[in-house]
Parts: structure tokens; sequence; C-alpha cells
């Protein structure tokens, strides 16, 4: 199982260093997203600053949804599934690369975005090792959740609008979790956050699970 | 059940018996019988042509025998395995040249091959010949597929087939797209293949050259095959001059 999940992470991270669809498409638009919540909020800069950890969790949401549509968009192109399916790898293998490869190419936007919201929402990032913590277990979810509902509407011809109302819903208690865990790092209160990682773990242990267990059934579906 | 040097993936269960045993087998696509209680039997190192009209069954009954479709009911046995009870074990074992590729658009050729290669556990020595053969070395074989022509592309799905070297290869219209040499490369994969072991399965609407390449002909039409023409039987196809009218007719 892990070295096929090495084998698919290792393909997908290629495919995207060679298309460039998330330093070209997604990170933009993550930035597009921060630089709006700017507009709309500059009036009142007090507001953005406080608001930042909500805004800046909202943009990786966003960013992640992307993210997944692309992943799960390489597998349903030219039949890939089929061929994917025909080597014989271990689906679980393969739902674990997959997730692999989304939460690789979602850490690197977050670190891109946290240094956005420090330069266009003047917020400065305290209780580094919460922070650090927080988007390792939020990426960890968003990324097994994102892949499982991917999976789900890979089959489906109206995947594409399709998986925002799936995952959105599901990913509200990230984005609750990783608000609060962040505001209380950012206020100086790293204690205050450690009950909303620990949802945060909660979440990411659940999806990873149940997407390990039934990879083997949405790989067929799919 | 590891790779081999030479001879295709084998199969510890395939020692003995059919390469491909299919019973009254009905697989549905949607609510349709695709194959209505098809029977094939296909012996170890014989190559068989699937002939019928569009829609008869022939890509439904390659995707039944991948395992990559079920069957509601009837038997499928692949390579020795009973896909009524687990359609994945036999995969690995098995090589689908279907319409479509299954190519990462923005992958190399060489990339895309080894990927396909290594994911079914087989020997990534074979790539780098089996490029050279088709022609996909050098310059190409660094190229992404979403640059390639057709006949490229289907070049580089015949190189993921030839380099993983599979027990049971299934051709849905494994000619087209390809130009003059590239029809003659294939062919000349395929009775290699079969030298060494392999058994293949193949649907085409190219008579002249599917014939040439056969050892049998069966026709399916509407989700069942039916008996052979008879002038195929017994007889080598190529030397069945009257073969194609008979499957014509059919």
């Amino acid at each position: 199982m892990w070295r096929d999940a090495v084998l698919v992470a290792g393909k997908d991270l290629r495919i995207e260093a060679r298309s460039r669809v998330a330093t070209n498409q997604v990170l933009p638009f993550a930035f597009l997203v921060l630089v709006l919540f700017a507009f709309a909020l500059d009036t009142n800069r007090g507001v953005l600053t406080q608001a930042s950890a909500g805004l800046y969790w909202v943009a990786v949401l966003f960013s992640a949804l992307l993210a997944v549509q692309r992943s799960s968009a390489i597998e349903t192109a030219d039949g890939a599934t089929d061929q994917l399916r025909l080597s014989g790898l271990d689906p679980a293998g393969i739902f674990l690369g997959k997730v692999t490869a989304v939460a690789a190419q979602l850490l690197v936007l977050e670190v891109a975005l946290g240094a956005g919201i420090m330069i266009l929402y003047n917020t400065s990032i305290h209780g580094v090792i919460l922070v650090v913590a927080t988007c390792l277990f939020a990426t960890a979810g968003l990324a097994a959740a994102g892949t499982l509902y991917g999976s789900l509407a890979a089959g489906l011809k109206v995947r594409e609008t399709l998986l925002p109302l799936l995952l959105l819903p599901v990913a509200a208690p990230v984005l609750l979790a990783a608000t609060e865990a962040w505001q209380a790092a950012l206020a100086g209160h790293p204690s205050d956050g450690t009950q909303w990682l620990r949802l945060l773990g909660v979440f990411a242990t659940v999806y990873l699970t149940f997407g390990v267990l039934a990879a083997g059934s949405l790989l067929e579906e799919s | 059940m590891v790779s081999r040097a030479g001879g295709p993936v084998a199969s510890g269960a395939m020692v003995s018996g059919d390469a491909l045993h299919l019973r009254a087998a009905v697989a549905l696509l949607g609510s349709f019988p695709a194959l209505a209680g098809a029977d094939l039997d296909v012996g170890r190192g014989e190559v068989v042509l699937l002939q019928g009209a569009n829609g008869a069954g022939k890509t439904t009954l390659l995707r039944v025998s991948a395992g990559l479709i079920g069957v509601v009911s009837g038997e499928v046995q692949v390579l020795g395995h009973d896909l009524t009870r687990d359609r994945r074990a036999v995969r690995r074992y098995v090589g689908l040249l279907g319409s479509t590729g299954g190519l990462y658009e923005d992958l190399s050729v060489a990339d895309n091959v080894r990927f396909a290669v290594r994911a079914s556990g087989t020997d990534t020595g074979r790539v780098g010949p089996v490029l050279g053969r088709l022609g996909l070395d050098g310059r190409l074989a660094k190229t992404s597929v979403s640059r390639l022509s057709t006949g490229q592309r289907r070049r580089t799905a015949l190189a993921i087939l030839a380099a993983r070297n599979p027990a049971l290869w299934l051709l849905d219209e494994p000619h087209a797209g390809l130009d003059a040499e590239g029809r003659d490369l294939l062919d000349e994969m395929v009775r290699e293949a079969v030298g060494a072991g392999a058994t293949v399965v193949f649907a085409s609407h190219e008579l002249d050259r599917a014939i040439g390449l056969a050892d049998r002909v069966m026709v399916v039409a509407g989700g069942v095959v039916q008996a052979p023409a008879p002038a195929a039987a017994g007889a080598p196809v190529a030397a069945a001059p009257d073969l194609r009218e008979a499957i014509h007719v059919a």
C-alpha cells in the first residue's frame, strides 16, 4: 500500500510540476480571494486584521476545491482510471497517494497565503507551533475529505458543480476549528487552541480511515 | 507471480485450462444488457478476432474479460481467476488497448510508460527498448502526451501494453489511428507476444489486417457470441478465402 501511495503521489506531483496548474492558476486564485476580501473590508482595517484567520482559511478552502477537482480530473481524462484499475495498484495506496499530492500542494499554498495575509492584512504570526500544527492537521483533513468526495463525484458528468456541494458542508468543521486555533495562536493564547487542534486531528483521522476503507469501492464506481 | 525476463507475466493459476472462459455471461450497461448470455472459450496462446457491428457487444466483452465490468449472471474465468468472485486479482496480468489510451496528458511519453510499468509491478528494463522500437525514443520520449498526434498517442498506449507484457492482450480496434508502419509494427508485436505465450483477443473492423492475424474469428451480435463462420472451422483463418464473405453475411 505504501509503495503504491508513493508511486501515485510522485506521478501526481510530477504532473503538477509539468502543467504548473497549481502555481499558475490555484495560487493566483487564492491571492485574488485575499485581495477581494481586502477590498470588501478595507474601510475598517481593524476588522480585516481581526478576521484574517477566518479569511485565510476560506481562501485555503476554495483553493482546496480547485486542487481536488484537478486531482480528480487527471484520472478521468483519456480513460486513465481504467489503466489505474488494470495496473493492480492497491486502491488504498491510490487514495493515500492522491491525498499526499493534494496535501503537498495545499501546504505550499498555505505558506504563500500566510505571507499574503501578513502583507495585505497587516497580521503578525504568533504561536508558530500551533499555527504549523493547525496547518498540518487541517490540510490532512481537507485533502482526505476532498479526495474522497472527488472520487465519489468522478464518474458523474456534473462533477464540477457537484463537488463543491458535497465538500463545502463537510469541510465546515475544518474551517471552524482551523480558524479558532489560528485566532488563539495569533492572540497569543495557544492553549485555547489545543481543543480545536484535537477536533482537526479527529476529522483528519476519520476521513483518512474512511477513505482507505472505501477506496476499493470508489475506484470501481468511478 | 512476478514478471519474467522474456515471456508474458505469468499467473500460477493459468498453468492449465483456458485463458478465457465465458459461459452465459450477462453484463449490463445501465439497464441495457450489453452482453446477453455470451459464451466464449479462448485457449492459451490463441489469437481470436471478435467481429460484429457497432454496438454488438465486442467492447463490453473485452472490458468484462479485463475485469473492468462485472457480470450480473453467468461464469467468467480469466487466466484461472473467477471474475464473478474477484475482478481485481487478474487485472495485473491483463492489458487492454481501448479506444482511449489511458494516458496522462501532462506527463511525458516516457513517464507515462514508466509509471504504468512500475504500477503493474513489471521490470522497467523493457521501457527503453519498447520506446525505441515504436519510434518514441529521443526527444519524443520527453514530450508531453498532450502535444502528440493521434498516431503517436496510439503508439504510446501500445508501448505501455508491450512494456507491461501481460499474459492476456485485449485489443479494441488496435489498428485505428496508426499509419501503415505502425500497423505492421503492431501486428509484429502481437505475433511476438503470442510466440512468447501470450493470448490475444481483439475486436476489429479492419478485416484485411485482422484476419491475417487471427487464429479464429467469432461473430458477436446482440450481446451474444455466435458460432464461428463455417469456413473458419478447423482451418487457419488466413487460408480461408471465403471467410470475409461469410463474416460480412453474418
